[in-house]
């Protein structure tokens, strides 16, 4: 009996992700955006970050994203982009 | 435009056998008779050597003349006027055949043949058939987008899926064009319609692709608009699906389908309608999940952190009991129309069975209920968490009979489910978790477990026996998180 090949239809969107290049590596000082996602606790470990960063003589702006359980609405997003040369986002727990 | 004869034969029947000689020596002699074959070149020429014809039969190519006629039986001889059918004979009716032919200005020696005897099934007929022809004009008219995948001949193929990733870890079934062109016919959605955007990545849910993921889970065909519907809710920005996928809580989401749709699928309301046994309710759960997997892009250990997850998370879906219901189903409480069929999604965690067996009275059940629903998270989480409820018909007869209708019973679970400041605050009974004592002016004061009654979602469903509830728990709750929703699957249908 043949071996035929079987045809099935791809279940994913079909998109390439897209690929974005690394930023070149950041040298002096710059102003850097802590993002509080407002888990318990996580100012406790931002505060600490701020304290480090401003010892190198970083600038650093403090935002937080109205909840945790959803993406940073687009307009802070935006604000950091702008304001900011380099971002701290880390996931919760 | 001349008049011809065209007969469609196959190389497999009898009654074919039997007229083809007649037709080829009337095309032998020059009378305008077409012989078409559905078979293959191979077949077709074994039986004209077999009957020792004349002429090969051409081949009717992708069986376009046979689906263009659609005859149920051959031979079918079709009296064609410029391509314009004046009559046919499907099988053999020696009258009728003679009369055809006399029209076409065609004698056929037909005194060999029987008076009458009726055909075999037309190749179109075949199920195989039909499913790869209807898949074939899919594709070719354009209702069937999706990039073709091809496994090889050597490739197993619930292997070649699990290697490329696109199962939930258990075998899926392939989807073929014709088993997603089957699934396609049971809405009168166009399939390029977009049902909604999935996060993690917001690729982009069609018809089609929810049909794709649909055939993959397993899901009966008619079980199609459900699934869309699901899809829908699960894409409405307050479900908050991001967060649902990407959070290290094991909360999953959870459909609960009311109305009589549910019956027409063969969905299990009843005896173990939480469990396995039930194809329509385990597959449209996971349909769900793996347009979220595939579709959204949503991954374990990827982009979902769960810490434990839970089964549910493969799939949970059950239907609503309609008879003996103490109230309107959960549905029609949340806005669809009356006979209508919907779906409620809701965030949850995996059920766990709440026992009592004593009480007779609403109040006393209540009272019962609401300890177990105070035990969500954690008792000390309080305002953050909703729950589903499902109340079994033994439970649901105490209210029924008591007429206690959703509304009541919900209030009183709220009321039942304050605590006194002091026992949920920070630190009371030796846990560090509670209510931020900034909030505490009072120790004595209530806090209630659930933001509001409503919060408090109630389903029906269960065995006949069995004095028990399930309770589903929530995850992070309404504006700061995900909240239930509602959706007719009426403009899925």
């Amino acid at each position: 009996m043949a071996l035929e090949n079987l045809e099935i239809l791809d279940p994913t969107p079909e998109r390439a992700a897209a690929g974005l290049p690394l930023a070149a590596p950041m040298r002096g000082e710059a102003r850097i955006a802590l993002v509080d996602i407002r888990k318990p606790r996580g100012d406790v470990f931002l505060d600490e970050l701020e304290r480090l960063l401003a010892q190198k003589g970083h600038a650093v702006e403090r935002t937080m994203k109205p909840t945790f359980t959803k993406p940073a609405p687009a307009d802070v997003r935006r604000e950091i982009a702008a304001r900011c040369d380099a971002i701290i986002e880390a996931l919760a727990d | 435009m001349a008049l011809e004869l065209v007969a469609l034969v196959k190389h497999d029947c009898p009654v074919c056998d039997q007229l083809l000689p007649v037709l080829d020596a009337a095309a032998a002699g020059g009378a305008p008779v077409r012989v078409l074959s559905q078979s293959d070149a191979e077949e077709t020429a074994g039986q004209a050597a077999r009957l020792g014809l004349s002429f090969v039969p051409p081949l009717d190519d992708e069986l376009a003349l046979s689906q263009r006629y659609d005859p149920d039986a051959v031979p079918a001889l079709l009296l064609l006027d410029g391509g314009v059918e004046q009559g046919r004979v499907e099988g053999i009716d020696r009258g009728r055949l003679a009369e055809l032919a006399a029209q076409a200005g065609v004698t056929l020696e037909l005194d060999a043949l029987p008076e009458r005897r009726p055909g075999c099934a037309s190749l179109t007929r075949d199920p195989r058939v039909a499913a790869s022809l209807a898949a074939r004009a899919a594709r070719r008219e354009g209702r069937i987008r999706s990039r073709p995948i091809e496994i090889g001949g050597l490739e197993d193929p619930f292997e070649a899926l699990f290697d490329r990733g696109l199962t939930d870890g258990l075998p899926v079934v392939p989807p073929t064009p014709e088993r997603v062109v089957a699934m396609l016919e049971h809405t009168s959605r166009d399939p390029g319609d977009v049902v909604g955007i999935v996060p993690p990545y917001d690729g982009e849910a069609t018809v089609e692709k929810v049909a794709i993921n649909a055939v993959m889970a397993g899901a009966p065909p008619a079980a199609l608009p459900v699934v869309l519907a699901a899809v829908e809710a699960a894409c409405a920005p307050e479900f908050a699906l991001h967060g649902l996928v990407a959070t290290t809580y094991p909360a999953g989401p959870t459909v609960v389908v009311s109305g009589p749709y549910a019956q027409e699928i063969g969905m299990n309301a009843g005896g173990n309608c939480l469990g396995q046994g039930n194809r329509a309710n385990l597959t449209i759960g996971r349909g769900l999940q793996l347009v979220v997997r595939n579709v959204g892009g949503g991954r374990p250990q990827e982009e979902d952190r769960a810490t434990h997850g839970q089964m549910g998370k493969v799939g949970s879906c059950f239907a609503e009991l309609a008879d003996g219901a103490p109230w309107e189903p959960l549905a029609q409480a949340r806005g669809v129309a009356a006979g209508e069929t919907g779906v409620t999604l809701m965030a949850t965690e995996a059920p766990r069975a709440i026992v009592d067996q004593l009480a007779r009275d609403p109040d006393g059940l209540c009272a019962s209920l609401a300890l177990a629903l105070e035990s969500v998270a954690t008792p000390k989480q309080r305002l953050a968490f909703d729950a589903l409820l499902v109340v079994g018909p033994e439970h649901g007869r105490v209210f029924r009979e008591a007429g206690w209708d959703r509304a009541q019973v919900q209030a009183k679970l709220h009321e039942l489910t304050h605590r006194r400041a002091g026992d949920v605050v920070r630190g009371a009974l030796g846990s560090p978790e509670g209510v931020d004592p900034r909030f505490v002016t009072d120790p004595e004061m209530p806090v209630a477990k659930f933001a509001a009654a409503e919060r408090i979602l109630l389903a029906y469903a269960g065995g006949d026996a069995g004095l028990f509830s399930m309770v589903f728990g929530g995850w992070a709750s309404g504006e700061i998180g995900s909240a239930p929703v509602t959706r007719s699957i009426e403009p899925w249908r």
